[in-house]
């Protein structure tokens, strides 16, 4: 019973917390609110990934010798290279955070802007990766690629698909980042409130920890 | 300064002047009862372009051959039906309108967790809409898939398929941040001494239904989003010329297709769990029963999509499998049933509009889950499966289940929502004319069906033809008394009496604050002492003022 009333009165102090940040109607500040939300999206993007990953689990079953020939023309080193980039900037992301809560904001800056970078690198090992293959007439519908044998053209089918959305949320990944890059300029994230900065490196960790995945299932499984 | 502001927050939502001009002050509000009345209007638009695709479709099937439309367009006619009235109409239907709207004011909040996202899933459910319809006017023809966009033929066939493929995936993107929304809101949200197992059982269905919406819509928003890359880039991932699996293409679309038909129910059974309460007098019949057997249904609707694909080529062992799962669906619903007549048992039963429309959804929904038995079960099932059999139960529970109970929510809520009381004697009159309508108009099509009519033809062989006609005369009474009912509402609105704060006698929160709601909700959060439906703890006396 003390409980229950302990309870309500925490419930009637937040509600004044609340009603206290109202700055015009329909506008309130709750943190644990946006991370909850965060997370539910984070939820919603796994499972988009998911449905990918179903497919590329149900295409290896049924052409595991294609793929693994097919997996063997990926350049282990650009995808190594790139799984580096991605792991430093979750570091330097993290890091950032950190620096902000300690309210150092140069420094926290400057981690932001580095995480921007590696991205921005990641993007560009990509770029190349993609035209060599291209290149070699490994193209979506490309006559080339027609002439394989199913399997392959599944591979390749999956490979550009799973990749291709990761890359797409590498780089709204990035366009968040330089938001929050201008928000921490202009003292919009501080060390009293970083909720936006946590939540936009949540994201990224979660294109980190895709990657993670991506890598070893296309690269590494021969 | 401090009154002034106090004042302008009592004022109506209705009436509240911001200092936007008139459209924008609605089209970009964050206030959640704003947002809802504008999905009501956005629906209701979509509603009648899908009633109006289904009466041609049926006044085409009055005579075999062509009546008044060729094939291909009835092609699309079935498609845009389907697609319309699934996406734009059903499946947000209850929640984004009810939901909404009264959500935050039965937890005892200002708003819900997230007002601009709120108004964002507006603004993207509108998008996806317009994106869907104007497919219609474009060079190529519209969409003649089947709602269900089923692979090859949705990569091969020369008609719009990328613009309402991408209407689907922008409408799944709202339906996600909706529920995303709702399910913060209730966390976060909930008033001083509003326990979970004090909230109003559409609360409970809302969560249920929005955890659906988080977990299930992604995996068709990337199925869909591989049909668009097929199509676009030729690459290979379920065309079998490529040595793609089209079946993958029909695992991952029911793995949210299934589950979205709960998306469709859940709340409608939500609302059901309000009004029969209010118009008995009594607390419900197994609280906790309903508000569990909600998350059952949502839990258990994960793991029976494969129900659709029976016949497509599926082993045995999964075909057993999935029967069985699918007939455990039928008993959380089953407690929901028997609960909602139970409460009605020795209550004082008042039949208003309402209620009189929650019968009728006991009545036909109970027809579409019983046949619903014959179509889990796997040798039944290939005898009708594709004919109108399925058509006819599929319409059972969504028009009979869901958008019945949308209509009883509309005549439940309508009073708080603007204020304003619709004529009761000329809702009377409508409701047996739908009801009516719709039976001469689906339950032939159970017999049809059952004769071996399949589904989607245009044509047909002359011993069908008397049962088409029965059919279609249904159509024109169900029509009739639909547009009767739309009139008698809309008319309120100009027309109507005041409402006052509580018409009904209900007990949640809605009912204590005025009609319309002002602007805040409340002049102060509420403190709850009891359940949400203790009728023993109100006093009559005090709350018999209004």
């Amino acid at each position: 019973m003390e409980n229950i009333e302990n309870n309500i009165i925490e419930k009637k102090e937040l509600h004044t917390e609340i009603v206290a940040h109202l700055a015009e109607p329909h506008q309130h500040k709750d943190a644990i609110a946006s991370k909850m939300g965060m997370w539910l999206f984070l939820f919603t993007e796994l499972l988009l990934f998911g449905g990918l990953f179903l497919l590329y689990m149900a295409y290896r079953l049924q052409y595991s010798q294609d793929f693994v020939i097919a997996a063997q023309d990926l350049n282990i080193v650009l995808g190594t290279t790139n799984t580096i980039f991605l792991l430093t900037s979750s570091l330097t992301m993290a890091l950032s955070i950190a620096a902000i809560q300690r309210g150092k904001k140069v420094l926290s800056i400057t981690l932001l802007v580095s995480t921007i970078g590696f991205a921005l690198a990641f993007m560009v090992v990509k770029y190349f990766e993609w035209t060599a293959k291209f290149h070699h007439g490994i193209a979506p519908g490309a006559q080339e690629l027609m002439n394989k044998p199913n399997g392959e053209i599944i591979f390749y089918g999956m490979y550009f698909s799973m990749t291709g959305l990761h890359a797409l949320h590498v780089i709204v990944g990035a366009i968040i980042l330089v938001f929050m890059l201008v928000f921490l300029l202009r003292n919009k994230i501080t060390k009293y409130d970083y909720i936006k900065l946590e939540n936009a490196g949540l994201y990224w960790h979660l294109v980190d920890l895709i990657w993670i995945f991506l890598f070893p299932l296309f690269y590494l499984i021969h | 300064m401090a009154n002034e502001a106090l004042a302008e927050t009592l004022e109506s939502y209705l009436e509240y002047k911001s200092n936007k001009s008139k459209l924008f002050s609605w089209i970009f509000t964050t206030d959640h009862k704003r947002i809802g009345l504008l999905y009501l209007v956005g629906m209701t638009v979509f509603f009648w372009v899908g009633v109006t695709l289904g009466f041609l479709m049926k006044l085409e099937m009055l005579t075999p051959g062509k009546t008044i439309v060729d094939a291909q367009t009835y092609n699309t006619f079935f498609t845009l039906h389907g697609v319309i009235m699934i996406f734009l109409f059903i499946i947000p239907g209850i929640p984004a309108v009810f939901g909404n709207f009264f959500l935050p004011i039965m937890i005892g909040a200002y708003d819900v967790a997230f007002p601009r996202l709120n108004l964002f899933s507006w603004w993207l459910y509108m998008f996806g809409g317009i994106f869907a319809v104007v497919a219609l006017f474009l060079q190529g023809g519209p969409i003649d898939t089947g709602w269900t966009f089923y692979v090859p033929y949705s990569i091969r066939t020369t008609t719009n398929v990328i613009l309402p493929l991408i209407g689907a995936f922008v409408l799944g993107f709202s339906s996600i941040l909706t529920g995303l929304n709702f399910i913060t809101t209730i966390h976060r949200l909930r008033a001083p001494g509003m326990t979970f197992f004090r909230m109003p059982l559409f609360v409970w269905a809302l969560y249920a239904t929005a955890w659906i919406q988080v977990v299930a819509t992604p995996v068709v928003g990337i199925t869909i989003l591989l049909v668009i890359v097929e199509r676009v880039f030729h690459v290979g991932i379920f065309d079998p010329a490529m040595g793609g699996d089209p079946l993958l293409f029909q695992h991952l679309f029911w793995i949210y297709s299934h589950p979205a038909v709960y998306i469709m129910i859940l709340p409608a059974m939500g609302v059901v769990s309000e009004i029969i309460p209010t118009f008995a007098r009594r607390t419900i019949f197994g609280y906790k029963a309903i508000a569990f057997s909600s998350l059952a249904i949502a839990f258990i609707g994960y793991f029976v999509w494969a129900h659709h694909m029976f016949s497509s080529g599926i082993s045995d062992t999964s075909r057993m499998v999935f029967s069985l799962l699918t007939f455990l669906v039928a008993v959380p619903s089953g407690v929901k049933v028997f609960n909602w007549v139970a409460t009605l048992y020795k209550g004082s039963i008042e039949l208003r509009a309402p209620l009189l429309y929650v019968m009728m959804f006991i009545f036909l929904f109970s027809i579409g889950g019983l046949t619903g038995l014959v179509l889990g079960s796997l040798a039944t099932d290939v005898h009708v499966t594709d004919t109108y059999f399925v058509v006819a139960h599929f319409h059972y529970v969504m028009f009979g289940g869901t958008v019945i109970i949308f209509f009883a929510a509309l005549h439940y809520w309508l009073p708080k929502m603007f204020g304003k009381m619709y004529s009761e004697k000329v809702a009377i009159w409508a409701a047996p004319l739908i009801f009516v309508g719709f039976n001469m108009l689906y339950f032939t099509m159970f017999i049809l069906g059952y004769k071996g009519m399949p589904r989607r033809y245009w044509s047909y062989l002359p011993e069908y033809q008397t049962l088409h006609i029965i059919s279609t005369v249904g159509s024109w009474i169900l029509v009739l008394g639909l547009m009767i009912m739309f009139a008698n509402l809309i008319y309120s609105l100009f027309k109507g009496k005041p409402a006052t704060a509580n018409p009904w006698g209900g007990i949640t929160l809605e009912w204590q604050v005025p009609s319309p709601p002002p602007v805040e909700n409340f002049e102060k959060i509420p403190t709850i002492t009891h359940g949400a439906y203790d009728y023993e703890h109100i006093n009559w006396e005090q709350d018999g003022k209004h």
